[in-house]
Formats: C-alpha cells, structure tokens, sequence
C-alpha cells in the first residue's frame, strides 16, 4: 500500500500540475462566472495539494528538472524545482487558500466573478514564475503576474482605484522592460537564456554589469524597493482587502524572488559590489516606510508603507548574506512570515472596513470586544513584523542581528532594532485604539466567520513559523540553492 | 516527553490554557469563567508544590524545546526559578479572587481574565526560563500581556497610559534583545549558569561585555522601574486595582528585578562582574532610586501613586542586594523579591478596597477609615510597617541582610542609605496610618458602597489579610526550612560556596 502510494506520487508531475490547474481553473471561471466561487475553491485545493506532493517528492529524490515537450535547454524550456521555489510555492498556496476563502465572503457577486478568472490566473502565474529555469520565461510570468495584479487593483472600479491601477500599470511595465533589456543583452553576447547554463559562460564584462543594472533596477522597482516604491502604498491601499493582501504577500515577493535567483546563480560569483547598495536603500527603505506608515490616519495605507518599510529587510540582508549564504534562508523565511503575517492584517483591516464602513484609525473603537478574533489577528500578525518572540518574523530577525554583529556592521543592526521600535509604534497606534470606548457614530455590520477565521489563522501561521524553523529550513535547503556545498548552517 | 519534563510546560500551560478559553466566552458566563480561573490557579499552584518537593529531592525539571539548530527553548526549575515562580502562583491566586470580586458587574471581565492569565503565563515563563532566549520570549510576552490591562478602562487616559508604558517597555525590549544577540556572537551559548558563563572570554572581549551588561540592565532597568526608566510605573496607576498589585508584586516590576538577578548572577557571574567594574555603578544607581523614589513618594497625596513611587524604591532593594555583591547581600536582595511582593500587594489590595468601598483615592480623605473598614486597615498597617523595615515583619529580615551584607563586602554607605530609605517610608506611611486610624471619621463618605455585615466583600477583604500574615510569616518564622530567607541561603550559597 504505501509502495503504491509512493508510486503515485512520484508518478504525478506536480510542477507541470501546479501552472496548468489555475489556468484550466481561470478559463472555466470565465466561461461560467456562475460556478466561480466553486471552481475557484476546488483549484485552491488542488493546488495546495500539488505543492504538499511536490514537497514530498523534493524530499525523497532531491531537485526536479523538467524539460517541457523533451525538447531540454537551450532550445525548449525547462522547469525547476528546488527548496527556493518549494518554499515561495508554499507561501503562495497557503495565503492564497486563506485569500480565499476570505473573498467568498468579502467581495459583491458582480466584483466575485471578476476576481476569480484573474486571481486564478495571477496564481498560474505565480507559480510558473517560481518553477521557471530560464530567464525569458521569468519575463513571460513576470509580465503576466503583473497585468493580473493591476487588474485586480482596479476591481473596486472607483476613480481612486483606477488611480492606484494606473501607477501600478506604469511602475511595473517599466519594470519589465528594464529586466526584458537585460535579457536581450545577456542573449546577445552569451547566447542562452537558461539560468544554470548562464552561470556557467557569464563572466566579467561591461554587458554582463550593464544586465545586472538593469535587472536590478526593473526589479527593484517590481519590488518597491525605496526609493522606487511610489506605487505601492495607492495600489495597495485602494485595491480590496483581499486584493491588498494578495499584492503585499504574494506579488512583491514574487519579483523578490526572480532578484533573489538570477543573483545567486548568475551574479553572485562574479564578486558583485551592489550588496553594499541593496543594503543602504534596505535600510532607508525600513526607516522611511515605518516613519511613513506612522504618520498615517488610514489603516490601510499604514499597512501598505508598513509593506515597503519590510520588503528593505530583505534588501538590507543582501551584505550580510553575501559572506554568509547560510543567511539567505533567514531572509526567505522572513519573506514567507511576513507574506503570512502581511496578508493576516490586511485581511484584519479588511473586517475593520467592512464592520465600520470606514478605515480611519482614530475612529476605531471598542474592536476588541466586538471582534475578537480580528483584533487577535491583527495584533498577532504584528507580533510577527514587530519582529517580537515567538514568530517566524523573530526567527528571521534575530539571525539577521547575528549575522550582523558578528560581521561587525553596527549600522545594519541599529537600524533592524530601531526598524522594530518604530514597527511597534504604528502597530499600537492601531491596538492603542481599538480598546476605547467611544460612542459609536456608525451603523456596524455583523462580519461573517469566513472572514475572522482566516485572517487569524493566517496571523497564528505566522507565529508558529517561530517553532517550525528546523524542518523548514531544511525544506528551504534542498537542491543547495545558496552554494553551501553540503554544509547544513 | 517524560513526566519531568512536562511538568514545567504544564506550569505554563495552566495559566496559557484558561487564558485562551476565557478569551472566546461570552459575556454572561460568569459562573464558567470563575471556575477556570480558579481552576487553572489552583492546579498551577499544585503543580509548583509538586515540582518544590521534587527539588527537595533531588529531581531535576527540564524542557527543551529547539527553536534553531542551536538555540533552544528551555523551561527549567532550579531554586532561583522556584522561588519566583511560588511566589507568582500563590500570589495569582490571591489575586484571581480579588479580581473576581472586584470586577462583578463590570464591562469586558472576558477579555479582563483573559489578559490576566496571560500575564502569569508570561511571569512563570520568566521565572522558569532557563536562558536568555527563553528570557526573552516571555519578557516581551508579559509586555505585551499588560498592555491590555493597562488601557482596560478604555479611557484616554488610560490609553496615554498604556502608550507610554509601550514606549518604554518596547524600548527596554530593544536594548534586552540587542544585548543577547550580542552577548550570543561572542559566547555561543545563552544558558543560565550558576557563576555565568562569560567569564572565560579573553580579555580583549571585556570592553564589549560591559556594553551587553549595561544594554542588559538598561533593558530590565525599564521594568524594574529603574532611575531614570521609572516614569512609566506611576502613570499606570490608571489600570484597575487588581492589575496594579500584580504589576507591582510580581509581574511586571518584578520582572525586570528577577532578571537583573539572573543576569548578574547566572550570565556573568557576580564576582566577574565586580571584576569587570559594572556593579558598583549599578549599586549607585539603585541606591538613588531608593532615595529618589522615597522622597517622590513623600509629596503624593493620591494613595496609589505613592504606593507607586514606594515600588519604585523598594524594588531597587533588590538591585541593591545584587549589587553589593556579596554574599549576605545577595540572600537580602533575593528574599526581597518575595518579601516586597508580598507586601506590596497586600498595600495594594487595601487601597483597591477604599476606592472600591468608601470612593477613597487620596491620603486625605482617609480621616478615621481606620474605625469603619478595621480589617483593611488592619492588613495595611502590617504592610506599611513590612515596607518600613520593622520587625517581625518580612521587610526588617531583608533589610537586616542587605545592611550586613554591606558591612560584609565593605561597602559601609549602603547603611546610610537603608537608614535613610527607612526614615523617609515612615515619613510617608505613618502619617497615612495615624490619619486612618486617630483622626474623626467624617460624617459621610464619600460613595459609599453597602456590603453587608462585613466592612467589604469577603473577595476583597480575604486577599489582603491572607497576604498581610504571609508577610508577617515570612518575618517571625524565617528560620523555618520552607521559608523564603532559606531558600534564598541556598541560591547564595550555590552562587558564592559551591565548587
């Protein structure tokens, strides 16, 4: 029986799987919006567990490689897998089951069919994004995430909306083109766009720093790195609740992702001295975004800087981890804790909005007896970018600080400790009021268990990453994405 | 899991557990919520009993939980641990039953209860750590715990109050977590060791442990309401009785107390320590806040305030005590963690019952309140006499050995300064007891509450005097065996004798 089972498993493809199901999903969505909801659903399952047999699989035999059609690299296109994709796989499958869900409820039915064809679409995407092993058809999924996420900012179709949409549509075209130049460049004089066999020719040249640049910047920009986040926090503040928590969790990340990638395997060797870059604009991008999402009246807004001011964590790892790749699967599982955590208080803000019919953080009153479990969610997922024991947010930090007192960069370390105060500040400017006792000015609405639950149990992952490090990093190292050669950190 | 190691989990888990129940209860169940915070209560003390008695005999209580490849979780049960965590169940207790008679009929009890449990999780977790990471976890739990009883009220006082109590604990957690990164790059290890652990790093390393030693106490200092991170503790008054006397007794305050213990003598080792230089600045610094809370204390007239700024200065006791570094001052800093708790409850539960009963919240409205609630008064003059330092009271053993030990480790200005202290609590807690008990009551008080035939509820009025004979108790019978001045003989003699 278990043999049999084994065989199953081994036999399924699961990547292949994994890109084909939301897509078949997104077109069934479209063509009948009515079963959308279901539809809808039924992929998300499916999907969650593809990604649960394809861990299974990564863990029995190792890194997958999959040249699609046979045709193999360089002429066809090969699909990978290792622990760096497994675990953004993860990150995505889980939010995006939680986001859900959540949208069952929270979305109008006309606005419902629009979503789903499009956030079906933005999780085949996503996942083609993270099992693709050349850099063209990183470009393919990028553009696509990209023009699915802006048309998901603009579903609420109100002019502030549209707005938002537009600057989102222009920031990321841009990006694009930035990282599709790069490509052309890198083709041009090295005659493949396969990642692995790029490695092998890239060397030291004018066109190889110049590709760099400009995937740098593309995505950074994709990223909102600071200061290239202008578009980030009216993207993601005017789209729906579960909009924004798709784009803050999910879609930023993803872009991280393919940086992270083309860094480690292409760039990384050559002795690249951008670290030092990435790590300032990280560390201004942590003061600017909490001091920004400080002065904030609207909740969220406060959670889009709060975005920016996290994503420069991950860049400000980028000096440390350059002499210690170990330190790379901290800053993966400081992107997965804050997708989880991230989504977890937009999700919150999202009740909030539909309980008040309003997100002003001054007005926000007595929450905490009248929804719990939000208010639970919503401190809880704070806990975690607070950076505060136990969460995955902690686990992540507290290696991060090691990392950096060890290499003796005081700069770094003061400005994650004083990144975390200010994390504290505008996480309690909130909680501070949800425990007054105001008279209520508004008409509240009851807000259905479909959208508590899962933005608690979003915020509650978030804190049990603070336990699970061990098997998790383990996950995160198989295939040896960051070079250790075999040694475990 | 072995029974032994689950014993500490289930330490922690019995507070954790009613705590989350209670969180989710409606409103109304009032019978249900009493009976789990009872039980939860009850069984915790039970268990530290077990786990005192296991001790005893030679047991040994550890959980490890592996949080990084090598950096772990870890629950222990040694004697310091023990002497803290009784003190917070049984003091929990207390106060459970206090809680529940002084918050009948009023909003939010779920979320209250709630709250309060998971501030003594937070507290035991503290007590029973046995690194610093595990330190860490619970400090930054406990504040985050207390936040929601501070602003309970929900009024924008409260609310002010509750945001300057982040900000400096918040800040103090930054600098605690700094200081054990830092500490962790250069030894590896984080865990409590009788006579620390950093003592066999090279020289060149000292100047840098100094900095972890005053990022350390600067971040428990913030607790431990030290001179100049106090300003939070007064200002928290606005919380409701029952929370103030935890706060002041064992959780917060004490909190920030007992790790500056630990780290003085579990991470560096008192001896290296005064090596290093860092204690007799530390025992300075204390010393001012003994006599600076004093004399603030002096000029309140709002009861709770100047119990307030009392804490300020009687915790700085036990700094003190860990400061001199010597032995006889190390068993008069550490048995005062118990002794102040103990009495400053008790002080704490009787202004709780004049506010609640009479509508008294000043000095000077106690005119003769002394003839109508005897009881109370009763327990708070034991307190106050406890805090002056007479004898038989717990307060005179503590600073019986805080002077000894100062003499001992030749550090004869510390005499002054308990004399000192000594004087200025008699200048601001005998007029309060000859206000209370020899002046005319006035005809009417102010709002006055009817309970019956007693002064006040049974809830309200058996908290105070069971804590005020404890405290009389650990006084007149300190050369019992089971009594808190013993056991903290055995942790200074394992810090100090033992090979």
């Amino acid at each position: 029986m278990a043999s049999l089972i084994n065989t199953f498993i081994n036999t399924l493809n699961w990547p292949v799987l994994l890109i084909l199901l939301p897509l078949i999903g997104a077109m069934i969505c479209f063509i009948w919006p009515r079963s959308a909801i279901l539809t809808g659903l039924i992929t998300l399952s499916a999907v969650l567990c593809c990604v649960a047999g394809l861990t299974w699989q990564l863990l029995e035999h190792g890194v997958y490689r999959h040249p699609v059609g046979g045709w193999g690299a360089p002429l066809g296109i090969d699909l990978y897998a290792d622990g760096l994709s497994l675990i953004m796989l993860l990150t995505t499958a889980l939010v995006g089951s939680a986001i859900s869900v959540y949208s069952t409820a929270y979305l109008k039915p006309q606005e419902s069919t629009r979503f789903w064809p499009v956030w079906l679409l933005l999780l085949a995407a996503l996942n083609a994004l993270f099992l693709s092993a050349d850099l063209f058809n990183l470009y393919v999924t990028l553009e696509l995430m990209g023009l699915a996420a802006v048309t998901l900012t603009a579903l609420s179709a109100t002019r502030q909306a549209y707005n938002g949409a537009m600057r989102y549509l222009l920031a990321t075209l841009l990006g694009s083109l930035c990282y599709l130049l790069a490509i052309a460049l890198l083709y041009h004089a090295y005659a493949t766009v396969d990642i692995s066999l790029l490695a092998q020719r890239v060397d030291s040249s004018p066109v190889s720093w110049a590709a760099f640049g400009l995937i740098s910047a593309g995505l950074a920009l994709k990223t909102a790195l600071f200061p290239l986040h202008f578009w980030l926090p009216p993207a993601h503040s005017s789209a729906p609740a579960p909009v924004s928590a798709l784009l803050s969790a999910l879609v930023v990340k993803a872009s991280f992702y393919i940086l992270l990638r083309v860094w480690l395997e292409i760039f990384a060797p050559l002795g690249a001295g951008a670290v030092e870059l990435f790590g300032l604009l990280g560390m201004l991008a942590v003061v600017w975004g909490s001091i920004q999402a400080l002065r904030q009246t609207r909740l969220k807004l406060l959670i889009a800087y709060s975005t920016v001011a996290q994503i420069g964590y991950l860049f400000m790892a980028f000096p440390l981890a350059s002499n210690r790749p170990q330190l790379w699967a901290a800053v993966l599982y400081l992107a997965l804790s804050h997708a989880l955590a991230k989504s977890a208080m937009f999700l919150s803000a999202g009740n909030l909005l539909k309980y008040g019919g309003h997100d002003r953080i001054s007005d926000l009153d007595r929450v905490v007896q009248r929804l719990p479990l939000t208010a639970a969610a919503f401190a809880l997922a704070g806990v975690s970018i607070m950076g505060l024991p136990p969460s995955g947010g902690f686990i992540s930090k507290w290696l991060l600080l090691e990392a950096a007192i060890t290499q003796g960069r005081w700069d770094l370390a003061l400005v994650m400790i004083f990144g975390g105060l200010l994390a504290a500040a505008y996480i309690f400017k909130v909680l501070g009021r949800t425990f007054t006792q105001a008279a209520t000015t508004h008409e509240a609405r009851a807000v259905p268990a479909s959208m508590e639950w899962p933005a608690l149990l979003l915020a509650l992952g978030a804190i049990v990453l603070g336990f699970i490090a061990i098997p998790m990093f383990g996950l995160i190292h198989i295939g040896d994405a960051f070079g250790l050669g075999g040694v475990q950190p | 899991m072995t029974l032994n190691e689950s014993i500490p989990l289930l330490v922690v888990l019995s507070s954790l557990v009613p705590g989350l129940i209670i969180f989710g209860l409606a409103e109304e169940r009032s019978t249900l919520r009493i009976v789990l915070n009872l039980l939860g209560a009850v069984i915790k003390f039970a268990l530290v009993i077990w786990m005192l008695w296991g001790v005893y005999n030679g047991q040994h209580y550890e959980l490890r939980i592996a949080l990084l490849t090598d950096l772990e979780l870890v629950l222990r049960a040694g004697p310091l641990a023990l002497l803290f965590v009784i003190l917070s169940s049984v003091l929990w207790l207390v106060t459970t039953v206090y809680a529940i008679g002084y918050l009948e009929n009023s909003p939010f009890r779920s979320r209250f209860f709630s709250f309060f449990s998971l501030c003594v999780t937070a507290t035991v977790g503290v007590a029973l750590s046995g690194n610093m990471i595990t330190f860490l976890l619970f400090y930054e739990l406990l504040t985050l715990a207390t936040y929601p009883l501070i602003v309970h009220r929900g009024t924008e006082q409260a609310r002010k109050a509750g945001q300057t109590y982040l900000i400096y604990t918040i800040f103090g957690g930054a600098l605690l977590l700094l200081g054990t990164v830092w500490l962790y790059t250069l030894t590896g290890t984080l865990e409590f060791t009788p006579r620390g652990f950093v003592s066999q790093l090279d020289p060149s390393h000292y100047p840098a442990l100094i900095m972890i030693f005053i990022l350390l106490i600067g971040g428990l200092g913030v607790k431990a309401a030290l001179f100049p991170l106090h300003g939070w503790l007064p200002q928290a008054m606005v919380a409701p009785a029952p929370v103030s006397a935890l706060l002041h007794a064992v959780a917060v305050v004490k909190a920030g107390a007992f790790g500056i213990v630990r780290v003085v003598y579990e991470v560096f080792g008192v001896e290296f320590a005064s090596s290093l230089g860092v204690t007799t600045p530390l025992a300075i610094l204390a010393a001012f806040t003994i006599i600076f809370g004093s004399l603030r204390a002096l000029f309140q007239d709002d009861l709770k305030r100047r119990l307030a700024f009392s804490t300020i200065s009687q915790v700085s006791y036990i700094t003190l005590g860990v400061a001199i570094a010597g032995p006889i001052a190390t068993i008069g800093g550490v048995v005062h963690l118990v002794h102040q708790g103990l009495m400053k409850i008790t002080l704490f539960f009787c202004a709780g019952n004049l506010a609640e009963t009479l509508g008294i919240h000043k000095v000077s409205e106690m005119n003769g309140v002394g003839r109508r609630m005897p009881w109370t008064m009763a327990a708070f003059t034991i307190g106050a006499f406890g805090m002056i330092g007479a004898p038989p009271v717990a307060g005179f053993i503590s600073k019986w050995y805080l002077g000894l030990g100062a003499l001992d480790a030749d550090q004869g200005w510390v005499i002054f300064v308990l004399a000192g202290s000594s004087l200025l609590n008699a200048a601001y807690f005998l007029p309060i007891l000859h206000t209370a008990w020899f002046k005319q009551p006035p005809e009417h008080w102010h709002a006055e509450h009817d309970f019956g035939r007693h002064e006040t509820a049974l809830a309200l009025l058996i908290p105070p005097i069971i804590t005020a004979l404890l405290a009389l108790g650990a006084g007149l019978l300190a050369s019992v065996a089971v009594s808190p001045l013993e056991w903290a003989k055995i942790i200074a003699a394992r810090e100090f004798y033992q090979p």
